[in-house]
């Protein structure tokens, strides 16, 4: 993976000591909160419901085991013993003190972490497949371009003050697991007709109040002009995204507003006058960059691996666990595993001191050292033997974390909502821990099959509830928690938006109301469809006349 | 208000009219855009240098043919968080090879004034009580930079990791930077 | 009117906080001073945006509570969610030092 060099540490080294010096003037009285608001927001410290809130980057998802066991260290000294896991693969602390913020900031410096950009109308960090350089169907590792955008847009001169954040998300594979679609600009790795590797570029999707499917503006975008590219399309928007309201000043909008096309077209002109500017990366910075990403020392495996084979056959819930958690690797003999931080009942994306210590353990014994943070709120290790499967599993039991549900109804996302954000209209997570109580039946959940389910406590969509097959929106009537359900949305190559099926559930009412549409799901399946597919078929009739028939 | 240049408080040979107020001679007026659309001909017959002043709505695109006639651009910033006239510096910087005074005035705080620099203002309209010590102070915080901006036009062979370096060429009174990193790793 | 109060966040911990009636800041709601007409209200916020208090506290503002003989409750599940902690974490937050709430 990515490690600092002497420019990277000095980077991170400068902040922190600006930020302590910033800290130690508010807490004088010299700064006001006014003027200091935006400073320790340029830092990832926001002021939530109970205390501050430190939300720390994790770029493109991927930690090794030593700033994992940071993670835990600074869950358990500065904070409450936990972390939450975030739809954007970062992490959030609940409860820090800003007295004590510059520490912990200095404290992730030494394991080269930092919370820049996490906040602001800047470019946030870049996200990526949680299965980079392990799945299958991958042509690069996107976290190679993921590391060159984020080195690239950390502190830009130009794109630090743009209309509204601004988030990026790469994929190098045909599936999409990192929701390219629904990011300001999706960038999905693919090969011209000469086998050239280069860019598919999307942009202007998005959620929030406006959900929106982003918009192809290139087809292939050869891999040397990433940056000129990128900075094409962030001038175009800096120049006129819409600044007079807040809710328009997302680049969906202007794409919207102007179309896709003429907004490729300016692009484009803008991008005729950058190319070749010494804005790219000359190929030696990229191939060392590149250099970092190297495949891990796989060892020459057979591709199945008797004694794994026979403990599938043995013990049932390690076949269980095998059939959800675990994804087929690119290099024979290894495979990807999925650590559920979804245990029934639990705080989805939550995770407590000794379970990051228990993941970097493992990690560092099975797994290259490497840990991934997933926007399914879950945790990956990558490169695991397949012999050394079943030791994994054990000591993610001994850890309470081999929940066998992964891609189920229960591994469900959730934002914090009303319990923890500032922003929220009503309560998120005891929806989703009911919700998990209610199917804790593992064969049932088999039984359902893949299904995604995904929880906003606000119209600002951090739990991607447009793009869940079931999605939940937490809204406000009269003082009373009520909840939006939308069907059909799906967050990957296929990216749809989902449908309001009717009015909203009550807070009692509203877990009801999903194993209505599961049962009602269930009833009309033919053939092992999955859950969008019979919605498709049959429409949204049947699911209202359950939903809404007088009882 | 103060104008920092070069670090300095320095004094003001400009001054910025409204779009009613006359000429005066001997004053080297800054004139709203619309003003220089209207009264080209005049202010270019008047005898004294003109500049021009870019509300953040207003896009140098617009007088991209006529920048030999200015020696002073002031691009305003309604509030701090507007970022719209750090694209047009760079533009003018970049693209329309603008070798006069670039000047940021209206919400122009220090915290910003290494973004600004790195975007080819070489002039910032502050506010009263504005040391420029403070300034100089604001700028040495960080060092490094990661891509390229208008602050450094070399092209040739050159990594986009950097120190943050003086300016070169085109604004060469510009010593508003920290010192240079010397450190190798920096190129 | 609704009675009011008047809360914020401490600066150093961001702990929740709520006005006195001896202008000083406490964790417990219940010794809010409350307000129980707009000019009362206006000169709560006031008192509470004093210079005095900007180096310790952030971003007062006024909020409805149910004025019970005893002790003013919160009037919103939101401020509810504040006063106490986390519905979810019943160990965190002002109610886990609260008798028989866990
Ligand atoms: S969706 Fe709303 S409630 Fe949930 S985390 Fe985002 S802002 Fe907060």
């Amino acid at each position: 993976m990515y490690r600092y060099d002497e420019f990277d540490h000095t980077f991170v080294e400068e902040r922190v000591a600006q930020f302590r010096e910033q800290v130690a003037r508010r807490l004088s009285g010299e700064l006001t909160e006014d003027e200091f608001k935006p400073l320790r927001l340029m830092n990832g410290l926001y002021l939530q419901l109970h205390a501050y809130m430190l939300r720390v980057a994790v770029p493109y998802g991927t930690l090794s085991s030593q700033q994992m066991r940071k993670l835990a260290h600074i869950a358990r000294r500065y904070d409450k013993g936990y972390g939450h896991f975030t739809t954007r693969q970062n992490i959030q602390f609940n409860w820090p003190k800003l007295e004590e913020a510059a520490d912990i900031l200095a404290e992730l410096a030494e394991v080269e972490m930092h919370a820049i950009q996490t906040s602001g109308n800047c470019i946030r960090n870049v996200t990526a497949d949680h299965f980079a350089g392990a799945a299958a169907d991958e042509i690069e590792d996107p976290r190679v371009t993921a590391e060159v955008i984020r080195q690239w847009s950390s502190l830009h001169p130009e794109f630090s003050f743009l209309p509204r954040k601004f988030k990026v998300a790469v994929t190098g594979a045909s599936n999409d697991r990192a929701a390219i679609k629904v990011h300001d600009i999706g960038l999905q790795m693919v090969r011209d007709a000469r086998g050239r590797a280069g860019f598919k570029v999307i942009v202007g999707g998005g959620l929030g109040r406006t959900p929106l499917i982003g918009e192809t503006i290139r087809e292939f975008l050869p891999k040397r002009y990433l940056l000129s590219y990128l900075e094409a399309i962030l001038r175009v928007y800096n120049e006129l995204g819409r600044r007079d309201n807040i809710y328009k000043a997302r680049i969906k909008i202007l794409v919207k507003e102007i179309g896709a096309k003429a907004f490729a077209e300016m692009v484009e002109k803008e991008w005729q006058f950058l190319k070749d500017w010494d804005v790219d990366l000359p190929d030696e910075e990229f191939a060392r960059i590149q250099a970092y990403f190297a495949p891990p020392p796989f060892d020459d495996l057979p591709a199945v691996t008797a004694s794994f084979e026979a403990q599938r056959f043995e013990n049932r819930d390690f076949a269980r666990w095998v059939r959800n958690n675990v994804d087929a690797h690119k290099a024979p003999g290894y495979a990807i595993v999925t650590v559920s931080l979804k245990p029934e009942g639990g705080v989805p994306g939550d995770a407590t001191a000794a379970q990051m210590e228990a993941v970097a353990d493992l990690a560092a014994r099975y797994s290259f050292d490497e840990i991934r943070v997933s926007h399914e709120q879950n945790l990956v290790l990558a490169h695991v033997r397949q012999a050394d499967l079943y030791a994994v599993w054990q000591g993610l039991i001994a850890a309470e974390l081999a929940s066998a549900n992964a891609g189920l109804i229960s591994d469900i996302i959730s934002c914090p909502g009303l319990d923890y954000c500032n922003l929220a209209t009503a309560r998120s997570i005891p929806v989703a821990q009911r919700i998990s109580r209610r199917f804790a039946d593992i064969e049932r959940q088999h039984d359902i099959g893949g299904l995604k389910l995904k929880i906003s406590g606000c119209i600002n969509a951090c739990g991607h509830h447009h793009v869940g097959h079931i999605g939940i929106l937490g809204v406000d009537k009269k003082g009373q928690e009520f909840y939006q359900i939308t069907l059909g949305g799906n967050a990957d190559e296929n990216a749809v938006l989902g449908r309001i099926v009717g009015p909203a559930f009550s807070y009692d009412t509203v877990v009801d109301a999903v194993e209505t549409i599961v049962d009602t799901y269930l009833g009309q399946r033919r053939n092992g469809e999955a859950f969008n597919q019979t919605l498709a078929r049959v429409g949204f009739d049947p699911f209202k006349e359950k939903l809404y028939a007088p009882h | 208000m103060p104008l920092i240049k070069d670090s300095q408080i320095v004094e003001d040979v400009w001054t910025s009219l409204d779009d009613g107020a006359p000429l005066a001679p001997g004053v080297w007026p800054i004139v709203s855009l619309e003003r220089w659309q209207a009264e080209r001909e005049t202010l270019m017959e008047a005898g004294v240098p003109i500049g021009l002043r870019l509300r953040s709505d207003q896009s140098p695109r617009a007088i991209a043919e006529e920048l030999e006639h200015f020696g002073v651009i002031a691009l305003a910033f309604p509030k701090f968080t507007d970022g719209r006239p750090y694209s047009s510096a760079r533009l003018l910087r970049e693209r329309y090879g603008f070798t006069g005074e670039l000047r940021a005035v209206g919400h122009v705080l220090r915290d910003q004034a290494l973004f600004l620099l790195r975007c080819g203002f070489d002039a910032f309209e502050v506010a009263p009580d504005t040391s420029p010590d403070a300034w100089r102070a604001a700028l040495a915080k960080i060092k490094v930079r990661y891509q390229s901006a208008a602050d450094h036009r070399s092209t040739a062979g050159r990594l986009s990791r950097k120190a943050v370096r003086p300016a070169q060429a085109r604004t060469p009174a510009l010593s508003l930077e920290p010192e240079p990193c010397a450190a190798s790793w920096a190129y | 009117m609704t009675a009011q109060i008047v809360t914020a966040n401490r600066l150093g911990d961001g702990a929740v906080i709520y006005l006195g009636r001896d202008d000083i800041w406490g964790e417990r709601l219940g010794g809010a001073a409350v307000a129980r007409s707009q000019d009362e209200a206006a000169a709560l916020l006031a008192r509470a945006e004093a210079p005095a208090h900007r180096t310790n506290v952030v971003g007062p503002y006024l909020m409805d509570v149910i004025d019970e003989a005893t002790a003013p409750r919160p009037a919103s599940n939101r401020e509810n969610i504040r006063a106490l902690g986390p519905t979810v974490r019943s160990d965190l937050g002002r109610q886990a030092e609260i008798p028989g709430r866990r």
